[in-house]
């Protein structure tokens, strides 16, 4: 299933990247240039060594994933691409998960891209005399969060996509998806009880900075898992030829 | 004896208020071109997608180069090549990487992926505009690369639907040359869906007949004529008056008689000489200018069965 997988990667990336013509090859360069030097060299050192870089990596992969995922299934629908796809040799899981694997893998390593070029960046515009290096946990928990927002939204955005009649459609929802992700935190916190909301911030004061990613990376992991599933549910050959 | 290509009993599927495909018993023997006729709407494509495991049968059974459709589709689609309704191509993508994705799909080494594509395109006439993104072809060449696509991995049979339509009557004829040739060099089974009838009458071994999802014949192009309608001939003249029609009506050879558009047609029970039928409308009074003979087009042989059903 493995080399079924890289097939359908080679074919996304080759896709993507011929989307907007000869140009789109640059478009990746654009964006590490735009926001993985400038935004490192605005912070500073401290972009290295404090958690400041953590949220812009987790959203790094999120934004990507979301202009790229909604074409996937509905794209391929929309195209009439879909049923001569389904018509092959090709098992339901490997097309589901190398259509997972080539928007995450793209969102992440184009993440990873971004977090070397941003330490590159700080080290050459802030030159101390010695390099300077990630903390290990803000490291760690940079290239796991990063990874798991990739996952966990293109797992999202596929269950979208799969459900979508077209493009359009499925943008729109998770349009609205995202809008929901960055604003109901925001709308929870005045939500929940005042005891829990103490705890949060004597959480945040005291600096167990570990324990607030593994609180983190454990709940991202559930809701990967959870959404995975439930695109693996969705996925039957059947459903998709009727839809 | 081999076993057939495609084996159908009694094959059944209904959506909510229709009946798509109903009872379809179907034997496809290996090597031949086979042509589904029918209007829009019969039950080709669910056919085709129920042959292909892309759809459960609601009742009924079918095996596909001796896989069964309910248990063993992946292996079915395996070993088989389709061009459905839609062409399917990656528009984004030149037409080298359309076909290096699918060599790639169906496992074809590195050497074979290049070798076979080439020999391909070549045979297509498409190999000068391999690298183009194929959004910038024709919709005859979109369908050529497409039937390319079908028989890439060398497949034992291959799914058409409906390959020729939307296309100019010249791209049309160039892919149906395209396709015969290919079939034949190949081997290749090729269960091919069409409502243009012309075409399944040069196309064809073996033609089979639905309508509203229902099996009416299934046959050799001339044999279903043959049953159908048979020989015929056509005079043009003047003179046909009920006399004539009459003492022609009486005739062993002939089968019925039609006048239409100021000439003549009979049909005759089989093929035979002609020469005493028009003695006998010469003798009669008749001033024939013209003589056709033929046989009952698939059109007509498809009309009646139409009728028949109604």
């Amino acid at each position: 299933m493995i080399a079924d997988i890289r097939t359908i990667l080679w074919k996304e990336w080759k896709d993507v990247l011929t989307q907007g013509g000869p140009r789109a090859k640059w478009y990746p360069l654009v964006f590490l240039a735009i926001f993985c030097v400038f935004m490192p060299l605005q912070t500073g050192s401290a972009w290295v060594e404090t958690p400041v870089s953590l949220g812009f990596y987790v959203m790094i992969p999120i934004i990507l994933v979301v202009t790229w995922v909604a074409d996937s299934f509905a794209g391929e629908r929309e195209r009439g691409t879909l049923e001569t796809l389904l018509a092959t040799r090709l098992s339901d899981r490997a097309i589901l998960f190398g259509k997972i694997a080539a928007v995450a893998g793209f969102a992440w390593g184009m993440t990873l891209a971004a977090f070397f070029t941003g330490l590159v960046a700080v080290n050459i515009a802030h030159w101390t005399g010695q390099i300077v290096l990630y903390k290990p946990s803000i490291a760690l928990g940079c290239v796991g969060l990063s990874f798991l927002a990739a996952t966990l939204s293109a797992n999202a955005g596929i269950l979208v996509s799969l459900r979508a009649a077209t493009v359009r459609q499925a943008q729109q929802t998770l349009g609205l998806a995202v809008f929901a992700v960055a604003w109901i935190p925001i709308l929870g916190i005045n939500l929940i009880p005042d005891a829990w909301k103490a705890y949060l911030a004597e959480l945040l004061k005291s600096g167990d900075f570990t324990l607030v990613v593994l609180i983190v990376v454990t709940s991202l992991l559930i809701l990967d898992i959870v959404l995975l599933g439930a695109a693996i549910a969705r996925f039957q050959r059947t459903r998709l030829i009727l839809d | 004896m081999p076993e057939p290509a495609i084996c159908t009993q009694n094959l059944t599927r209904d959506f909510d208020t229709v009946r798509a495909v109903d009872n379809l018993s179907l034997e496809i023997p290996q090597g031949i071109i086979f042509g589904f006729l029918g209007p829009n709407g019969s039950g080709k494509t669910t056919t085709i997608r129920l042959l292909l495991g892309l759809l459960e049968p609601t009742g009924g059974r079918a095996e596909v180069l001796g896989c069964d459709v309910r248990t063993q589709s992946g292996a079915i689609r395996e070993r088989t090549g389709a061009l459905l309704e839609q062409v399917g191509l990656y528009e984004r993508l030149s037409a080298e990487d359309n076909l290096e994705f699918f060599g790639r799909v169906y496992r074809l080494s590195k050497d074979e992926r290049r070798d076979r594509i080439n020999e391909l395109l070549t045979r297509l006439g498409l190999i000068d505009r391999r690298k183009e993104m194929v959004r910038d072809w024709s919709r005859g060449m979109k369908q050529k690369l497409a039937v390319a696509r079908a028989l890439l991995h060398r497949p034992q049979l291959i799914f058409l639907d409906e390959p020729t339509a939307g296309l100019d009557p010249i791209a049309a004829a160039s892919l149906r040359d395209d396709l015969k040739t290919l079939a034949k060099r190949e081997g290749v089974t090729v269960f091919m869906n069409t409502h243009n009838l012309p075409e399944a009458e040069k196309l064809c071994d073996r033609v089979g007949v639905i309508r509203e999802g229902r099996l009416l014949a299934v046959d050799h192009p001339d044999r279903l004529r043959a049953k159908n309608g048979g020989p015929k001939v056509d005079i043009f003249g003047q003179g046909f008056n009920e006399h004539v029609l009459t003492l022609l009506r009486m005739q062993p050879a002939v089968s019925s008689i039609e006048t239409q558009n100021g000439h003549l047609s009979i049909h005759l029970n089989e093929e035979t000489d002609v020469a005493p039928l028009i003695n006998l409308m010469v003798g009669a009074g008749v001033q024939v200018e013209e003589i056709r003979k033929g046989k009952t087009s698939l059109d007509e042989v498809f009309l009646t069965l139409m009728e028949e059903v109604k």
